[in-house]
């Protein structure tokens, strides 16, 4: 493997996840993977590939059936991780009768966040001058804002988040890769999902993910450059049509 | 479990509380018209005294169970259960923190109601008033807790909404509203002395008829008995992992 604890964020091996009870659906068959520290990783996939379920184990939200969750150097959902690890779920999880400020006050003690970080976390996500507005008030990018800026309350090592561009115009989607990027550079890991195959230019890696199994995990360029594809799309057909499979060694 | 996530917790529901008029109207104005209801359609009837101090504790425990299972239900859909389940927020701090919420919100209610229903709808009783109050407000916390308990076992939404009769009914059946406990089958009697809704009733029949509270301390005991295990229960069976 090579790989010092210090250098991954995330290692996953033989992950299963059934869901939805006894006679329920297999998402993560048998899930291998390792996510490393300090750079912005995309987890590509279409819907019902088992993006959401792979982020809910990693985060320790999910009952899974086998396989072994490693985050920053312990087992997922430790208590320990709570504190290090921000989540940010498809759907906004903040309080819509609550205000903008109320819901950062309240998740900022449950982080134990200072006020100098609902601050810090309201200006990253450019809300400052809506803190005193509820947030079933606002639009559905702010309200996706909102959700961002809890997740940084606590400064987290890692930052697992779901879809978080979904609905935003242009402008915003390219401030917050912006974002992702300051805070990758300021050493934070991240993992970001989306089905926007284009916001692939934006990540360090790439992992592609397709009924519950990782038919990718590469730079950009070498993702590119293997399958012969103009962009991330047509590699992704490419992948799924040739069922190209990588060597284990060459990461 | 730490006092200030509970309390911060608590402020944070009573902060939504306050945002919405509809669940304070529900909460302190409802159970007001209902009773009010009972007394103009038994206008001229003892029924009012009979009834009413049961009514004063069951209204609001009816009432409590189904705001507060609402409310952590609809904590559950947004996603900001799973948020808080992935934070550092012990599970006791989130069922402690909404029954101290609700725990308050049940004190103004029992308040408003008790003085609505002697002030304005002149219900007399022979027992002591505070402790008839005492007694609408314990019962009143005993829904909520209840309530989070309930949708705490609950893993899931749809779970969470079926346990709502589940709960309430058997409860409403045997607690003796219905029929005395002591005419009841043997079987069925025996099924009220475990659910805490009989301790309730119990306590405020005796105090219609002029207990004291030396009288009903028994009952009062069992009542903080069980609201004390629904918040553990609550605290225990929340799930960080769901399926």
């Amino acid at each position: 493997m090579g790989h010092h604890a210090a250098d991954v964020a995330i290692r996953i091996e033989g992950l299963r996840v059934v869901r939805g009870g006894r006679r329920g659906v297999v998402v993560l068959p048998g899930l291998d993977l390792l996510v490393p520290a300090g750079q912005v990783v995309g987890l590509l996939g279409p819907s019902g590939s088992g993006k959401t379920t792979l982020m809910r184990a990693i985060v320790g939200v999910q009952s899974v059936q086998s396989g072994t969750v490693e985050v920053l150097g312990l087992p997922a959902g430790h208590p320990d991780l709570r504190r290090r690890v921000g989540y940010v779920t498809q759907a906004p999880s903040v309080y819509g009768d609550l205000t903008i400020n109320e819901n950062l006050r309240y998740f900022a003690a449950v982080a134990h966040a200072g006020p100098g970080d609902v601050d810090r976390a309201l200006a990253d996500v450019d809300l400052t001058r809506m803190a005193g507005r509820r947030v079933d008030r606002l639009s559905g990018g702010e309200r996706s804002r909102v959700s961002l800026a809890v997740a940084l309350l606590a400064s987290p090592e890692l930052l697992v988040l779901d879809e978080p561009t979904v609905g935003l115009d242009p402008v915003l989607r390219r401030d917050l890769w912006d974002l992702f990027g300051r805070l990758a550079a300021r050493g934070t890991s991240l993992l970001v999902s989306s089905h926007v195959m284009d916001e692939a230019t934006r990540c360090d890696r790439l992992v592609l993910l397709r009924d519950g199994e990782v038919i990718a995990d590469a730079t950009l360029p070498d993702l590119l450059a293997e399958t012969s594809a103009p962009d991330v799309e047509h590699a992704f057909l490419e992948l799924v049509d040739h069922r190209v499979r990588r060597p284990e060694e060459d990461r | 479990m730490s006092a200030r996530l509970t309390w911060a917790t608590a402020g944070r529901v009573l902060s939504q509380v306050r945002h919405d008029p509809r669940t304070i109207a529900i909460l302190v104005l409802l159970p007001c018209l209902l009773l009010w209801l009972i007394s103009w359609m038994f206008e001229g009837t003892p029924v009012l005294d009979q009834f009413g101090p049961l009514l004063l504790g069951l209204f609001p425990l009816v009432v409590m169970f189904i705001v507060t299972s609402v409310a952590t239900l609809r904590e559950r859909t947004t996603g900001t259960l799973e948020r808080l389940m992935a934070s550092p927020i012990g599970k006791g701090d989130v069922i402690a923190g909404y029954a101290v919420a609700f725990g308050l919100l049940a004190v103004v209610q029992a308040v408003v109601l008790t003085s609505f229903t002697v002030g304005v709808l002149g219900m007399s009783t022979r027992g002591s008033l505070g402790v008839i109050m005492l007694v609408a407000v314990l019962d009143a916390i005993l829904g909520s807790t209840l309530g989070l308990a309930a949708s705490a076992l609950a893993r899931t939404e749809f779970q969470a909404v079926q346990l709502m009769p589940v709960v309430l009914f058997p409860q409403l059946i045997t607690c003796g509203l219905l029929i005395p406990r002591a005419a009841m089958p043997s079987v069925l009697e025996a099924i009220s002395r475990v659910l805490p809704l009989t301790y309730g009733i119990d306590a405020l029949q005796r105090l219609e008829v002029g207990a004291t509270f030396t009288d009903v301390r028994g009952d009062v005991l069992v009542i903080v008995g069980f609201i004390a295990l629904a918040v553990v229960v609550g605290s225990t069976t929340l799930r960080r992992r769901t399926p």
